[in-house]
């Protein structure tokens, strides 16, 4: 009675638009990828150049350096969202009047533009009349400017992100907290085991496959990040991530061929990253059954 | 389990001032931007004062009358909202198919949904950029700088996440309801109209709010496959820095105007906003 070619075209104008927009510019980077292609070179088109991108990929400083810099922006920004996250998110388990004012305003970041984001933040740090370089001469003399040094830029784009994004793991881990069954819980209090143990033994492995996702989900933005950072600090140094190296490749130096073997390489890492993280937690799993 | 009275006040204490703290990291940039947008060129140099000292709307007013900001709003709105309904009736027919047939590979299509999602948007940046100056052409026309290239464009980030959403909506409409109106004679199109629509509402609307606060979002497609015609809001947004450079309170004002679709949709549609950032995956 069903015909599945009904089906089939139902689903056609989605998988049409897919592919053209989702997957041919993926094939395109790949094969991009090994080929030589600028604009400015003196033959127009693509040259085939087999793994020349990626040979010359490993010894770019100014490539490992975004990496760099992206890797270290990545882990403590997202390692602060976590355990940020999981502390309100136990404050948000209790019922007290005012929690659901809380939850709105704590959600605000999360729907605010990106771009609207590094506005915000660069409003803040400016030199001249940001309360923040100010207050931090003020109170504790020190010089505080991000244009000039670039630590200090790296720094405040991971505030900038833990502001943004908290929120986003907190309600997450509300999600896991308030799913977990009150038995085991009560059973090991009953069986003496003291706060800690009963966060590590019992609270944790249930929380497992929603920390598993929220973590995965917040690597892929975090290594994605651009909108913001780019607002913040327009690209100057401490904040060059791979993103931001990757469009500048592309964009003003119209490096075709090594923008897209930096891509490829990019998302391959991403997948890589995310793997080693799946492998490493659910590893701890099977030791923990043993 | 009962607690002492001090104990008791303790967890308040505690709770209220985590409450406080919180709110106020949370709320205290906005709120400093708000005041930049609040004050002239000349107050806001010297020691920063985070009071409002006096009510000054000209940033707005300068903003809401310039053509070129009214433009990029125009086409911010346009685009979001043509895209969200464009997903919404695509993710409607596309969970209907996978919901009701049985198709071939129907899993597999459904995780290749969700990886559209995870490459880094500067990879696809290239390929768009010369499908959309160059592929795409008919005369002089190409789909670069044009509405209809951006709203096909999101689809892209907002259908997978649109189609896991529904598909749990779909599934839970009891197929004997389709059943009953075909036999009352009602055609495919009839179904979908009378029975699916009016069921699956709820859960089309937070789709609908969701993609369309993604699109309005969306910065870093909409600044390099547009130029004049089809600028958004948020291009505008970061080109008032590189271009003026200097007028903050204008550029606090607009950013202000920005979030406000942001705040009321964070008061219309809290409880699936997780859903929709992780795909479903996780629900509250």
């Amino acid at each position: 009675m069903r015909n599945p070619r009904t089906g089939w075209l139902l689903l056609s104008p989605t998988l049409i638009i897919l592919l053209i927009f989702g997957f041919a510019p993926f094939i395109y980077v790949l094969v991009v990828g090994f080929h030589q292609w600028n604009v400015f070179a003196a033959e127009d088109g693509l040259l085939f150049n087999g793994l020349d991108n990626f040979r010359r990929l490993v010894f770019d400083e100014d490539f490992l350096h975004s990496v760099g810099l992206t890797v270290r922006f990545a882990v403590f920004a997202i390692g602060s969202q976590v355990v940020l996250g999981f502390l309100l998110a136990q404050l948000l388990t209790r019922d007290f009047p005012g929690k659901a004012l809380f939850r709105i305003i704590h959600t605000l970041p999360l729907m605010v533009a990106p771009i609207a984001v590094g506005a915000i933040w660069r409003l803040l740090v400016i030199p001249g009349f940001g309360p923040v370089p100010f207050f931090l001469d003020r109170w504790f003399d020190l010089q505080y400017q991000i244009g000039s040094y670039p630590d200090q830029a790296l720094w405040t784009s991971i505030i900038m992100d833990i502001w943004h994004w908290t929120p986003f793991v907190t309600l997450t881990m509300l999600a896991g907290l308030s799913s977990i069954p009150r038995e085991p819980v009560e059973q090991a209090k009953v069986d003496g085991a003291s706060r800690f143990q009963v966060f590590w033994y019992v609270t944790l492995p249930f929380l497992r496959p929603v920390l598993l996702t929220t973590v995965f989900i917040r690597i892929m933005d975090a290594i994605r990040t651009v909108d913001e950072v780019w607002m913040l600090a327009g690209g100057g140094p401490g904040t060059r991530f791979t993103g931001i190296y990757i469009w500048r490749v592309v964009f003003p130096r119209t490096d075709y061929g090594y923008g897209s073997s930096i891509s490829i390489i990019t998302l391959y890492l991403t997948i890589v990253l995310c793997w080693l993280l799946f492998i490493a937690i659910s590893g701890r799993r099977k030791g923990d059954i043993e | 389990m009962t607690l002492s009275l001090r104990q008791r006040l303790g967890r308040y204490f505690a709770t209220y001032g985590v409450w406080i703290v919180m709110t106020i990291v949370t709320l205290l940039p906005i709120w400093w931007m708000f005041v930049v947008s609040m004050r002239t060129r000349v107050e806001l140099f010297g020691r920063p004062n985070l009071a409002l000292s006096r009510l000054f709307t000209e940033n707005y007013i300068n903003v809401l009358t310039d053509s070129a900001f009214q433009r990029y709003m125009t086409n911010s709105l346009i685009i979001s909202t043509s895209n969200a309904l464009l997903v919404m009736a695509l993710a409607l027919l596309a969970t209907y198919a996978l919901s009701r047939y049985k198709l071939a590979g129907s899993d597999n299509i459904f995780f290749w949904l969700i990886t559209n999602r995870m490459a880094p948007p500067a990879a696809f940046l290239l390929p768009l950029f010369i499908m959309f100056t160059r592929s795409f052409r008919i005369g002089t026309w190409t789909l670069y700088d044009t509405h209809i290239g951006l709203i096909l464009l999101y689809c892209v980030f907002n259908l997978p996440f649109a189609i896991w959403l529904l598909k749990g909506v779909m599934d839970g409409i009891p197929i004997e309801l389709d059943d009953a109106a075909g036999i009352d004679g009602a055609g495919l199109f009839g179904v979908l109209r009378h029975v699916i629509l009016p069921l699956a509402a709820p859960g089309l609307a937070i789709t609908g709010i969701l993609s369309w606060v993604f699109a309005w979002n969306e910065y870093l497609f909409a600044a390099n496959l547009t130029s004049v015609h089809a600028r958004t809001i948020t291009t505008g947004l970061a080109e008032f820095v590189t271009v003026t450079g200097t007028n903050w309170g204008e550029l606090a004002a607009m950013s202000m105007i920005t979030l406000i679709p942001s705040a009321i949709i964070v008061i219309l549609a809290q409880r699936y906003i997780v859903m929709g950032l992780t795909f479903g995956a996780i629900k509250e």
